[in-house]
């Protein structure tokens, strides 16, 4: 398939079997293939060969088809996003409005009564920044589930420590590292840094070395030497 | 930027009290004390002798791995997940492989894999024996720990022999292990399966029917089933109050659904029980480790993994069961040879936030006690 | 004055008794000097054994296996900055340990290493020695409260309430020793030969043993042994040893009264402690394992007449084989020394300790041959056994330290009063039933 030969392959560099970082199964056909691809290598892109297999298909996000997510598409509509599967994870992507709606039926009705973790990815260049990830599973089920949602930035979560009380340190700590609020948190503050620390150290453009020169000059009274 | 130690709740409370006044004591364990496993700061308001309430002030290790794993390759960062939780470092590098082995897309070969449970097994073994040492040290048995000690010891000189490193291995690689096992591991392995199974019988000599342990251990620290879901508490302490869960059995990783094995409960969620699943789960383990070595496969020992290593756009979580409990590694890639980011959910962290409720309304010796049952390793707590 | 001093010689009764003062003041100084040898004799013995029952070696360094560690140890401790809190009371932070290492002191002056071997014999002496050593607790207080702080202070405040606790169980537990000193009891109770009379005096209670010919934790059995039992436990308990030593831990939370003392403050604490130990389980020698006696003391054996070497008309063979005791126990120690010292490794900066490690073996062989020789062998005896038992007593409060893990300070509470009182008050009114049964059976057989 041409939509293979991305450019991504190209700044591979020629020695290494791109082959060979798919599964086993398109191993065997690789080794052939790219000691036929070698003499070709050196500046074409390796689909130009011809004896060289198509790299198979990366992993992509499947459709997720289950009852569950049929129930809660037809309750919340729109508000769910995209309900996927990758590399055999289920996740789901919800409006930040629904959300707490979204995990309430997940822990109430479907039983998913332990929340793994929650956690979030700071993305500056997009509009919505932060991805706030809860990852659930359910005993009874033996199913673990992801729930994505896309929040602004300085938009309130709401928190869930109170349908699983695990979430309260989980959150506090998200909000220490990314300056995400939790709404309903009953003690939010900094858990892993100190109180009077400012600036939130996993956001992308957290200047790490603007903070140690800072740090240095006030608390050791001298130049740092970065 | 101020450095301020001080917590709300101690500023609060502490700065108006002499220490005769009123009826609540603030008592302070600080960073630094013989018994809390590394730094960590507990905050207890006492009535006389009994717990009011306690507040755990934890960060006094935070390096920040986690972003440091955002400017590292997928391969440079392998060795900083060994310094997590520093006593069961294999395990750690256990669950990073196999999530980046899951982004990938590949899976370890099976000599490769069944290695690893070797490993693994070997390190729950000395994880937990490390544990029953300084709890029973705690507690105040002061001769386990140095019987625990000298038996752990057999383990680390065949992790020594085998990658180098005693403590903090950095075994295995992303796609299978990099070392052969040596000349003679599996002599060695079956030696070490002989050996300890007895001296395991002589701790339990000691503890088990030793009415001073059993009656400072029972009911101590109460968690029942329901709370540790709610709190998401995972590992023995889960499984001490009768929840049989294993994510060895649930969700097989790295070929544990070869092996046979049980796993161990408790019934009443107290701290003798959670030191009766430990103690089953090393004999449990010896059972895995008897079984891996004698029928390690032939083959490879490395998956075909690419010098450099781009996992395709995506996320991925993958979750394994760590001696303290459930350690999962949430890896965020975005195509390039660094992780966008690495999240790691840590046993230690998430258990330890049950500590205010097991401890509500015991007495102050019993804080200590419970502190180690939770098994917390403070590199894991804060990362 | 030669006469004052060769007088009491021949006396068989005790300085005290004999008037001597200055037998006295040696006997005080020889005790003071023996519990302080025991004392550093532990130093040594409690790290080499704890340390060997921990699977380790403990000191081996300072002297050949350790030996002179305690001496290390007194070194260090003398050196060191004498830190005083700035807000502590400070007569009463200087007086505290001063006041644990006397109290612990003075009660040895009733005790009995021998028939005459005793300061002096008062006859409340087991009152003295109890009363006596309640004042001790004082010293934890006043340290507890001198420290200014409050972790001493809750520290102090549980070891005296614990220490008082277990004070009332021991009572019991002295009360029925007291009681079967004078009781003979009824049919296979009562042996023995001469008229029971109950009396409080040390040497009095030990006299009564070797009259009764039973050591009084054999006598009325089991009720003795469960005397014992109370006692032994209580005593661990009001010396702060393992497994009662909440209030001392260093892994809770209070560190104990004596946090804030360093240095030779400490060390006297220590010196207290230790000689606590020494004084309470000669408490429990006396009056139950027979003091100064030898085991089995009323089987003597026919007579026998060694020319020189053992010319006792009236002690048999048994009292013979028995007498080598003391220097049989220093030549397995000088056995031992020489079996270590050969086993050493052969390596150049070991040689002085390899030498010295002979020469102490030597010099424990010299000893236990000079004990063979009859004047001291005869003389030694009694000191002999009481050492021996207190050795015995010792090595069991180490082992009790290594073993066993501590109470919780409220199941400390519950065992003194809910179990040890009863048991105490138990076994007082069976001693009491007993020893009077055959008075209780002539009663009986005259109401018929």
């Amino acid at each position: 398939m041409a939509d293979e030969t991305t450019p991504k392959d190209q700044l591979k560099p020629p020695e290494t079997k791109p082959a060979a970082e798919k599964p086993a199964a398109a191993a065997t056909p690789a080794p052939p293939a790219s000691a036929a691809a070698k003499p070709a290598a050196p500046a074409k892109p390796v689909a130009a060969a011809p004896p060289a297999p198509p790299k198979p298909a990366g992993p992509t996000p499947q459709p997720w088809e289950s009852e569950m997510v049929a129930n809660f598409k037809r309750r919340f509509g729109s508000g769910i996003r995209e309900a996927s599967t990758y590399v055999g994870q289920n996740y789901m992507v919800v409006d930040a409005s629904i959300v707490y709606q979204v995990l309430q039926v997940l822990h109430d009705d479907e039983g998913f009564d332990y929340c793994v973790d929650v956690t979030a990815v700071h993305y500056p260049k997009r509009d919505e920044q932060f991805d706030l990830v809860w990852i659930l599973y359910s005993f009874p089920r033996n199913e673990r589930i992801r729930v994505k949602t896309l929040l602004k930035e300085d938009a309130a979560a709401p928190s869930v420590s109170s349908i699983w009380s695990t979430a309260n340190w989980l959150e506090r700590e998200v909000f220490d590292m990314f300056g995400i609020r939790f709404d309903g948190h009953p003690d939010l503050k900094r858990i892993l840094l100190p109180d009077g620390w400012q600036g939130h150290p996993l956001r992308k453009d957290y200047p790490i070395l603007q903070q140690d020169t800072e740090w240095v000059k006030i608390n050791l009274g001298i130049e740092s030497g970065q | 930027m101020t450095d301020s130690t001080k917590s709300g709740f101690y500023e609060e409370i502490g700065s108006q009290q002499t220490f005769l006044d009123a009826n609540e004591l603030v008592l302070n364990m600080g960073p630094q004390h013989p018994s809390t496993h590394g730094v960590l700061r507990v905050i207890l308001r006492l009535d006389g002798e009994k717990v009011l309430g306690t507040e755990c002030v934890i960060g006094y290790l935070h390096r920040g791995v986690e972003k440091i794993a955002e400017n590292r390759t997928y391969t440079m960062f392998n060795p900083y997940v060994d310094r997590m939780d520093y006593v069961a470092a294999v395990s750690n590098g256990l669950g990073y492989c196999l999530a980046v082995e899951k982004l990938l897309n590949i899976e370890a070969p099976p000599r490769a894999a069944y290695i690893r449970v070797i490993l693994t097994e070997l390190n729950r073994i000395a994880s937990h024996q490390l544990w029953l040492g300084t709890h029973a040290l705690d507690i105040g048995a002061m001769t386990p720990l140095f019987y625990t000690f000298r038996d752990r010891e057999e383990i680390l000189k065949i992790f020594e022999k085998y990658c180098g490193a005693r403590l903090t291995t950095h075994s295995f690689r992303i796609g299978g292990t990099q070392y052969e096992t040596y000349e003679g591991f599996e002599q060695d392995v079956n030696n070490f399966v002989k050996f300890v199974g007895p001296k395991i019988g002589e701790y339990e000599e000691l503890l088990t029917t030793n009415r001073i342990w059993v009656e400072r251990t029972r009911n101590v620290g109460v968690l029942g089933g329901k709370d540790c879901i709610d709190l998401g508490v995972t590992g023995p302490v889960l499984r001490a109050s009768g929840v049989k869960w294993d994510l060895r059995k649930a969700q097989p990783y790295s070929m544990y659904e070869k092996f046979d094995f049980e796993i161990p409960t408790g019934e009443n969620g107290d701290t003798f029980d959670r030191y009766i699943v430990r103690i089953a789960e090393i004999r449990q383990a010896l059972r895995i480790i008897d079984q891996a070595v004698n029928s390690i496969p032939a083959g490879p020992i490395m998956a075909k993994v690419p010098k450099v290593m781009k996992p395709p756009v995506g996320e991925a979580y993958v979750s394994i069961e760590a001696p303290k409990g459930e350690l999962g590694y949430f890896i965020v890639s975005d195509g390039s040879t660094q992780p966008y980011r690495v999240r790691v959910r840590p046993p230690s962290f998430v258990n330890l936030q049950a500590l205010d409720k097991m401890v509500r309304g015991s007495l102050v010796a019993d804080v200590v006690a419970v502190i180690g049952t939770l098994d917390i390793v403070l590199g894991e707590v804060d990362r | 004055m030669l006469d004052y001093v060769t007088g009491y010689l021949s006396s068989t009764v005790t300085p005290g008794q004999a008037g001597n003062w200055l037998w006295a003041l040696v006997y005080i100084l020889i005790i003071f000097g023996g519990v302080s040898g025991i004392v550093i004799v532990m130093n040594w013995g409690e790290r080499k054994a704890l340390a060997h029952m921990q699977v380790r070696l403990g000191p081996m360094r300072v002297g050949p296996h350790g030996l002179m560690q305690p001496i290390a140890d007194a070194i260090k401790l003398l050196t060191k900055e004498d830190i005083m809190p700035s807000e502590a009371d400070k007569p009463i932070f200087w007086m505290a340990p001063v006041w644990v290492v006397m109290i612990a002191f003075s009660v040895f002056i009733v005790v009995p290493f021998g028939p005459t071997h005793a300061v002096t014999d008062m006859n409340i002496g087991i009152l003295f020695m109890l009363g006596v050593s309640s004042l001790g607790v004082l010293g934890i207080v006043m340290a507890g409260w001198a420290s200014n702080s409050h972790f001493p202070l809750m520290g102090a405040l549980r070891s005296s309430a614990q220490m008082v606790s277990y004070e009332v169980a021991m009572g019991l537990a002295v009360v029925s020793a007291v009681v079967m000193t004078g009781l003979r009891g009824a049919g296979p109770y009562g042996v023995g030969d001469g008229a029971a009379s109950g009396t409080l005096s040390m040497i009095g209670i030990v006299q009564a043993q070797q009259q009764q010919h039973v050591w009084f934790i054999f006598k009325f059995f089991p009720v003795g042994l469960v005397a014992f039992f109370i006692f032994a436990v209580a005593m661990i308990a009001e010396t702060n040893r393992a497994p009662f030593d909440l209030p001392e831990a260093e892994s809770e939370l209070v560190a104990g009264f004596h946090t804030e003392y360093s240095g030779l403050r400490w060390s006297l604490f220590m010196l207290g402690e230790y000689a606590a130990m020494v004084a309470v389980s000669s408490i429990a020698i006396t009056l139950w394992l027979g003091g100064w006696l030898r085991p089995f003391p009323s089987i003597h054996g026919p007579a026998i007449n060694i020319p020189f070497f053992w010319e006792h008309p009236e002690l048999g063979v048994v009292d013979f084989v028995f007498s080598f005791a003391p220097a049989m126990v220093l030549f397995i120690l000088a056995f031992f020394a020489f079996f270590n010292a050969a086993r050493m490794p052969k390596h150049p900066l070991l040689k002085i300790q390899t030498l010295g490690l002979y020469a102490f073996g030597l010099v424990l062989g010299g000893v236990g041959l000079v004990l063979l020789a009859p004047p001291v062998r005869d003389r030694v005896q009694d000191i002999f056994w009481f050492v021996f038992k207190i050795a015995c007593f010792m090595y069991m409060y180490i082992w009790y330290r290594a073993t066993w893990p501590r109470y919780r300070f409220d199941q400390l509470m519950k065992v003194g009063w809910k179990f040890l009182l009863p048991l105490g008050l138990a076994v007082l009114l069976v001693t009491g039933f007993m020893g009077l049964s055959p008075e209780i059976l002539a009663w009986l057989k005259g109401v018929r």
